[in-house]
């Protein structure tokens, strides 16, 4: 299993799009790697600078609809290749959520509460996250614990280092 | 208590539920195209893993950038060509021969009602038309399929759109499905599949039906799906004449699957649609659409007439009427992709390219990559497209571009006046 936590990027805005994470253009790269410098090169964001906010970045927070749009599973892996391990929403679109459990990634679903709690801890926001007992620390300018949850097969695929593991064991 | 479609078909393809809420279905077809399974196939010969599950099972299509435009995707299409021939899978369709995945495979009656179907493409819920649960998956759920003939998803859950009255004249389908995205928003079907009943559909073409379920992934559905039933069975008849006595006795067969009427789902709306007019969207979300004649006026500097959605002969048909005896305005381009080979050569045979032509179009080969800014009609910053297609994010079609979806009646019209206009004002 992957290491989840880190420091975090604040994406504030509902229904990121995957054409916004990974445009289409870049669709024609055969490595995961050769996709890195692309990463949310077409989001637009007020105070947001991709090339300074990505390079440290571990966590991404974001709003409600993550990753609407295309299948493309390009969108996970340009965050991998960015070192970029979990993700955190009210909410995800189901195939982009689907692909970062099926790649050992995480996907972590909030309430709108616990969200805006999160966006409004100040400074540099550090996260811990204990995926085994289902509990993640935030700590900024304040500090903050929550529960959440993830269903067996889930926590299944993140054991397993993804589906294809998980599936090739299996079936 | 009754079932869902989607229960019923999820319980015959039930490989088991690694939890509570997950169930692994065995999978009909596996769908399969140059830009999402080069990665795939490269990864299972990495892994020693380079077989596939059931070569009949898999359809492979290059459609997306198609002749090849550079090196690298010259390398895309090798990879996927090469790996078909190696795995000795015989629906394969290369240049001469290929097409629009959503509009091609239901052309060669690979779907069927109660069939599992997935896809590296979002907009594999198009299938649904036929009854069947299709679903837009990622490179490892495809990488899966391929391998294990298997793909995992939540149980589903079902929204009951019903559709009444009647469409109006210049009304298609396509306006239904950005009035419903627009009443749902991007995520108001998000996990759930959106079940489509009522008169209005039942009048529906098969054509119709894809281009409706085509966009469930707009509102964030798993799949749209329709009650296959006599036009199913006309339609696909050349492929299942062998199975059934004769199409009535298919259209009882069909109805095996249909809902129960005591099925439960998790929401249920009617919405009707007799005094729906032309739609069009006007941001950069699906769900931003608007009456056409809120958008009056607006100039474009492309038309784009095809794609998954909207790029089926009687789409052409329909564009035809604005087009006869006119020319697009000067300010415009126009092009038009007939959505397959069989499409391009029925429209041929129907005197509807030369209309196109003569109006001033560019018509491509099959092919769907301007749609996401791949090819065949990319457009620049600051440029406006009246386009059929079915995501209007902004920069799609172009970085710094601007996309309003609409009908291909509707894009005829603005290509013919060079700015948005209620195509129903239009001598057709």
């Amino acid at each position: 299993m992957k290491t989840f936590g880190g420091q975090a990027l604040f994406l504030d805005r509902n229904d990121i799009n995957t054409d916004e994470i990974i445009p289409a253009k870049y669709l024609t790269e055969n490595s995961k790697l050769a996709l890195k410098p692309y990463v949310l090169e077409d989001l637009k964001l007020p105070g947001f600078n991709v090339q300074e906010d990505i390079a440290r970045a571990n966590v991404v927070v974001t709003r409600a609809n993550f990753g609407c749009g295309s299948s493309r599973e390009h969108a996970v892996w340009v965050f991998e290749v960015n070192n970029i391990n979990t993700v955190i929403g009210e909410s995800f679109a189901r195939i982009f959520r689907q692909n970062m459990f099926n790649c050992g990634m995480l996907a972590i679903e909030l309430s709108k509460e616990d969200i805006d709690t999160l966006f409004q801890l100040g400074g540099d926001v550090i996260f811990s996250i204990d995926v085994e007992n289902e509990t993640l620390t935030a700590k900024g300018n304040k500090e903050v614990s929550f529960s959440f949850s993830l269903n067996s097969f889930d926590k299944d695929l993140l054991v397993a280092g993804g589906w294809l593991a998980y599936a090739d064991q299996k079936f | 208590m009754g079932k869902t479609i989607a229960e019923k078909i999820f319980d015959t393809h039930d490989r088991g539920k690694p939890s509570g809420n997950n169930v692994v279905l065995d999978i009909d077809v596996v769908m399969c195209h140059e830009i999402t399974t080069p990665i795939a196939i490269n990864d299972l010969k990495e892994r020693d893993l380079d077989r596939v599950f059931d070569p009949e099972k898999i359809k492979v299509v290059i459609d997306h950038v198609t002749p090849s435009k550079d090196s690298k995707t010259a390398t895309q299409a090798k990879i996927l060509r090469d790996w078909a021939r190696r795995q000795n899978i015989k629906d394969f369709f290369d240049i001469g021969a290929n097409g629009v995945c959503h509009a091609l495979f239901p052309e060669k009656g690979f779907i069927r009602p109660g069939y599992t179907v997935i896809m590296g493409d979002s907009h594999t819920c198009t299938h649904g038309a036929f009854g069947a649960f299709a679903a837009g998956v990622g490179t490892t759920d495809l990488e899966v399929g391929i391998l294990k003939g298997v793909c995992s998803f939540r149980l589903p859950a079902s929204m009951k759109i019903t559709l009444t009255g009647e469409l109006a004249d210049g009304v298609y389908a396509k306006d239904v499905i950005l009035y419903i995205i627009k009443k749902l928003t991007v995520n108001g079907a998000t996990d759930k599949i959106m079940e489509f009943h009522g008169p209005v559909v039942d009048a529906m073409s098969m054509e119709a039906r894809m281009t409706l379920c085509n966009m469930a992934i707009e509102a964030g559905g798993t799949s749209g799906i329709c009650m296959p039933d006599k036009t199913t069975a006309e339609y696909l008849w050349p492929f299942i004449k062998g199975e059934y006595a004769s199409v009535d006795a298919a259209v009882e067969d069909f109805k095996k699957w249909h809902s129960d009427p005591d099925a439960v789902y998790s929401s249920e709306l009617v919405f009707d649609v007799s005094d729906l007019v032309p739609q069009v969207t006007y941001g950069t979300k699906p769900d931003e659409v608007k009456d056409i004649s809120d958008m009056e006026g607006t100039s474009v500097d492309q038309v784009y007439i095809g794609s998954c959605t909207n790029g089926r002969i009687e789409d052409l048909r329909e564009a035809a009427k604005v087009l006869k005896g006119k020319k697009i305005a000067p300010t415009v381009r126009g092009i038009l992709s007939p959505a397959t080979p069989k499409v391009y050569s029925q429209a041929m045979e129907e005197g509807l390219i030369a209309i196109f032509m003569d109006a001033g179009f560019c018509v491509t080969n099959p092919t769907c990559g301007a749609c996401l800014g791949m090819s065949n009609g990319v457009m620049a910053a600051g440029e406006v497209c009246a386009s059929t297609t079915n995501r209007n994010f902004y920069g799609r079609m172009g970085k710094g571009s601007m996309i309003h979806l609409m009908s291909p009646f509707s894009a005829a019209a603005a290509a013919v006046k060079g700015y948005i206009t209620d195509p129903r004002t239009i001598n057709a």
